[in-house]
């Protein structure tokens, strides 16, 4: 990228600036005459200069023929006007001058904006692109909160120049230069006044801020900083935590920010104090002006009409140059600003594109041999981690690598992959080095799998198919109809983008064994399983959701298992361990809120905590004659919490856990209870009665046992719910989605479909039971495997924090076996499983990899056994190679790594 | 069956019978109440214990394993506690309890116990004065079975 800034812009957007140089530089003229107009209107519009008795008309838009001799007839003789006329002509002339000048700035203004944000996007762009083209050891080397914050924030300011570049000194200049020489025309004396307090301006004003540049970029160097660590905080919480430092972290902070201030506070003062001396400087020529103009007028060496205009024009002088001098620190500004990212962005190599190219392919199955000769690492600090390895291999041969932790094995798997250079030797397969193949090669015959994968905030679905989006195969058809997408794609060419479009589909379905879309879950699910994640998936779609609607055939399954999963607990005599949604019975095992309002809230203003306060449900209680009974429960609730909960200390897990009522708030109830207690209900204050109000519908009988709902008290709250259903149907349909026993609930999620009620509270085993039930009944009704898909949508979190170590680790050496390489390179990736599960999935990878290329570095060497050839390492070199059974038994390095195992 | 009724119960139980209501009534709400079906086993012997039942309504046995099978060794119903022992120490459970008809009980979690333990040492003292009489009542018939044994 170029060093200079200006170098950057001229040579992304010459074009563009230059057209816009051209409007900038045709709208001048029109300005000098907007000047010159002024003074007509005043002298001859107004004071009648050159109108007499014998001249009642004058000319306007007279053209005078520049190269004829004097007194030769003009061009254009002009329209003969009166006074009165000609006055109206001319500041119609002025306004429609204005108009142009305005309607001119926009233009330029707009054509600015855009060009200042080409650039800007093909600048971040540009350093995004080359942050994809980092070597993995200088991405390293880089915090990543400071790169966000250079590309995001750091950037942003260039765009505002960009635009302004080229344009504004000429446009600025040229305003300024106008009203100059407008000025001095009008009075040479007046005109050199202004000139020379404008060469003082021009003089001190960038002097004085040469200070605030370098405190600009301390600033900016600070900021940087303090986000680096800001993102350290949030990474390394747990050491934080563990390590009783946030007061260190604390400490380090307060430095920063006090830095930080002393920078910003020193910038505030010596800005102002420049702006107060410009704004003074730029007054004090009205002053001259008033002054020695005003002598100058009285003594008639100048007429009033152009000491207005003089004045006039001067109003245009400071601004423009004002601006100028502020274009000036912006450029210092912005060029520091750009050099400073610039150079974060350049180190020693990066990736030549051509190896990235969209158009590689991958070439088709690798054949041959991998053989590997004299490789050697050394890292930063000049220690060999490698030396000298030579070994060779079939591509589809199964490789075990073991070694100690000091061995130097685990950068054998990341050379292969393409992910680390050697700094000696090389890798070739079937003949050609490792280092002249693209990525399309490295990233699709191979894959590779660390201890640390990373998952991206996305579905697990997504995560898996991660590895096979690798060119865009099949075009948005609904974007392309509208043409949409070819529109974005000619501003991404602009902006210099490449022109891929994200929202095509990217997946490569045959890579993974799949015709398309339709079949690909078929074998997601197959590689789930080979993993032992299916399980997990399958848990994920039980509480998960889906929309009826597009999966119509997945909720009438679903529906068909309720009615199973009825009849199977029934047989079994076990029916009393789901307690079902039966819209004429009260359901002890759920909240009154629930009961009442019988169905999953849509809109949030249903939710139970906010059913006291709900309208429709205030009135419909209030019908049924049932607040005083329902402020009657809250009272009782009260009192047994205040009862209860009295001695325990604020803050105690208690409150969390069982309470009604925040610790905060008890003291509150307390009083309340008193007062309740005192007289009867209706002397309540409002607050009381809504407090009250709020506790039952959190209120469960099997729960909490408090007796407080039984008998004809549970029916007569069905018919409060009845007829909250019957209102909600009339008056806010829509808002809450009513259980129904022959409906599928798109608001709640396939388990409490599968259930239509509630696992009955407090009974043994009541969930395991339940949990293998529903299981069953799924399996014989072919749904399993439905049920995963919806468990595929799953979003793992971010970096896939919401799954556990082993599930992370199984999904992501599932996403490589998806995409079937030709080398599955595994390098301790199973470190987070435990040993019974290590070997099942080693089994399972290896029978799967039959006929396909394994490099797999081991954390144990016991496991070797099943390879067709053991890598043994010990201090970065390759010291035993062979059969497992061979190398075990002679003795050598091999026997003794399996003795300390 | 309600909180007030759960309270009853507790305080029927040695271990209890000297805490204010008002701290029954929070471990009664506290805690969790849990139905067996005739058959099904509350605690299996060996398994590490972490909660004691209070038993609300129906019967129970308390076997041990004989080296010829199981060995019923008590029986248990309304207002008895087992597996008490587990809240206290951590030692395996010395017996299995199984339910001989629909049981309801009252289950006592170790951490809820130390939880109030913790927040109201009085219960504390209780407890030692019931496990020091326990104590008394067991040297005294050691003492006599030794004097017996002569």
């Amino acid at each position: 990228m170029e060093s200079s800034l200006f170098k950057y812009i001229w040579h992304h957007s010459r074009a563009d600036q230059i057209i816009i140089l051209v409007v900038v530089l045709l709208s001048f003229p029109f300005l000098y005459l907007s000047f010159d107009l002024p003074k007509q209107i005043v002298n001859q519009g107004i004071q009648g200069q050159g109108y007499g008795a014998d001249t009642p008309t004058r000319p306007l838009l007279q053209i005078g023929n520049p190269f004829a001799e004097e007194g030769a007839p003009p061009l254009f003789g002009g329209f003969q006007l009166e006074q009165a006329d000609m006055l109206l002509s001319l500041s119609f002339i002025f306004l429609a001058l204005v108009i142009v000048n305005g309607m001119s700035k926009f233009w330029i203004n707009t054509a600015k904006g855009r060009l200042g944000e080409r650039m800007l996007r093909r600048l971040r762009y540009e350093l995004t692109d080359r942050v994809l083209r980092f070597h993995l050891p200088q991405l390293r080397r880089m915090k990543q909160a400071e790169v966000a914050t250079m590309i995001k924030d750091e950037v942003e300011p260039l765009g505002g120049f960009i635009g302004n570049a080229f344009i504004n000194p000429v446009f600025l200049g040229g305003q300024a230069l106008t009203a100059m020489v407008f000025i001095l025309i009008q009075s040479f004396w007046l005109g050199l006044v202004a000139a020379a307090i404008v060469l003082v301006q021009a003089f001190l004003i960038p002097r004085l801020r040469r200070p605030i540049l370098i405190l600009g970029k301390q600033r900016q160097l600070t900021a940087r900083a303090l986000a680096g660590r800001i993102a350290e905080l949030v990474d390394g919480a747990v050491e934080v935590h563990a390590n009783d430092t946030s007061n260190y972290e604390r400490a380090d902070i307060v430095s920063r920010l006090g830095r930080i201030f002393e920078i910003r506070y020193e910038l505030f003062q010596r800005k102002f104090f420049v702006k107060f001396l410009n704004n003074f400087l730029s007054q004090l020529t009205p002053f001259l002006f008033y002054s020695i103009g005003g002598l100058l007028a009285l003594a008639g060496k100048l007429d009033i009409g152009a000491l207005v205009a003089v004045i006039a024009a001067y109003k245009d002088l400071p601004g423009p140059i004002k601006e100028l001098i502020d274009w000036d620190q912006q450029r210092n500004d912005v060029q520091i600003k750009y050099e400073q990212v610039i150079d974060q962005f350049q180190p020693g190599e990066i990736l030549d594109p051509a190896v990235q190219s969209i158009d590689n392919d991958g070439n088709g199955p690798l054949e041959g041999d991998i053989a590997v000769n004299g490789l050697s690492l050394i890292d930063d600090a000049n220690s060999r981690l490698l030396d000298g390895v030579n070994f060779t291999a079939k591509v589809d041969e199964h490789v075990a690598v073991v070694g100690d932790s000091a061995s130097g094995k685990e950068h054998i798997g990341q050379i292969l992959a393409g992910l680390l250079r050697p700094s000696g030797g090389g890798v070739s397969v079937n003949g050609s080095t490792l280092a002249s193949l693209p990525e399309a090669v490295t990233g699709r015959r191979f894959a590779y799998v660390g201890p640390d994968a990373y998952l991206f905030p996305q579905s697990v679905r997504d995560n898996l198919l991660y590895g096979l989006k690798h060119q865009p195969l099949r075009p948005n058809g609904a974007a392309e109809m509208n043409g949409e997408s070819s529109k974005l794609i000619a501003e991404a060419r602009r902006a210099g983008n490449p022109p891929f479009d994200a929202s095509a589909d990217w997946i490569d379905y045959q890579a993974a064994g799949a015709s398309g879309p339709e079949d690909i879950d078929a074998r997601l699910i197959e590689v789930l399983r080979l993993v032992e994640l299916d399980q997990d998936v399958y848990r994920f779609g039980l509480s998960g959701t889906i929309d009826p609607e597009t999966r119509p055939e997945l909720a009438e399954g679903i529906l068909q298992a309720r009615a199973a999963l009825l009849e199977r607990l029934t047989a079994d005599g076990a029916s009393d361990l789901v307690v079902r949604f039966d819209p004429e019975a009260f359901n002890r095992n759920a909240t009154l809120g629930k009961n009442l309002l019988f169905g999953t809230p849509i809109n949030p203003s249903y939710a139970q905590d906010r059913l006291a306060t709900n309208p429709i449900m205030l009135a419909v209680l209030d019908e049924a004659g049932m607040i005083d009974e329902m402020l009657q429960m809250g009272l009782s609730i009260a009192r047994t919490m205040v009862e209860i909960f009295a001695d325990l200390p604020p803050g105690h897990p208690f409150f969390e856990q069982f309470s009604f009522i925040d610790a905060d708030d008890l003291p509150e109830y307390r009083l309340l209870v008193a007062r309740a207690e005192k007289g009867p209900m209706a002397q309540l204050g409002e607050e009381d009665r809504q407090r009250l109000m709020a506790l039952p519908f959190g209120y469960s009988e099997a729960r909490h046992r408090l007796s407080l709902i039984e008998g004809e008290t549970e029916s007569r709250f069905i018919e409060v719910r009845k007829r909250f259903g019957e209102r909600m149907a009339a008056e806010d349909p829509g808002a809450v989605e009513f259980y129904d026993p022959d409906s599928y609930s798109a608001a709640a999620s396939l388990m409490d479909n599968i259930l239509f009620g509630r696992v009955a509270y407090g009974r043994a085993q009541a969930d395991e039971t339940i949990g293998k039930v529903v299981t069953e009944v799924l399996q014989a009704h072919g749904l399993c495997d439905r049920v995963i898909e919806v468990g595929l949508d799953f979003n793992v979190g971010i970096a896939g924090k919401r799954l556990g170590g082993a599930q992370r680790q199984k999904l992501a050496i599932a996403r490589a076996i998806l995409k079937q390489p030709d080398v599955l390179i595994l390098n301790e990736a199973t470190t987070a499983l435990d040993g019974a599960a290590q070997a099942r999935l080693m089994e399972a990878v290896i029978e799967v990899r039959k006929g396909r290329g394994l490099f797999w570095t081991l954390p144990t060497p016991g496991a070797a056994a099943r390879f067709d050839r053991v890598l043994v390492m010990d201090g970065g070199r390759l010291v035993e190679q062979g059969r497992f059974d061979e190398l075990d038994q002679s003795g050598g390095a091999m026997g003794k790594l399996m003795q300390s195992a | 069956m309600s909180l007030e009724k759960e309270v009853e119960i507790l305080r029927r139980i040695p271990l209890f019978a000297n805490i204010e209501p008002a701290k029954l009534k929070l471990m009664a709400f506290a805690s969790e109440r849990v139905t067996y079906g005739a058959g099904q086993a509350l605690m299996h012997q060996g398994d590490p214990g972490d909660a004691a039942y209070v038993i609300l309504e129906g019967q129970a046995d308390v076997m041990v394993e004989g080296p010829a099978g199981p060995i019923k060794v008590a029986e248990v119903g309304t207002n008895d506690i087992v597996g008490d022992i587990a809240i206290l120490i951590d030692i395996p459970r010395t017996a299995t309890v199984a339910a001989t008809s629909e049981l309801v009980t009252l289950k006592l979690t170790k951490e809820l116990f130390y939880q109030l333990v913790h927040d109201f040492p009085d219960m504390a003292i209780e407890v030692m004065r019931v496990l020091a009489a326990r104590l008394e009542q067991t040297t005294a018939a050691l003492r006599e079975a030794r004097a017996a044994a002569g």
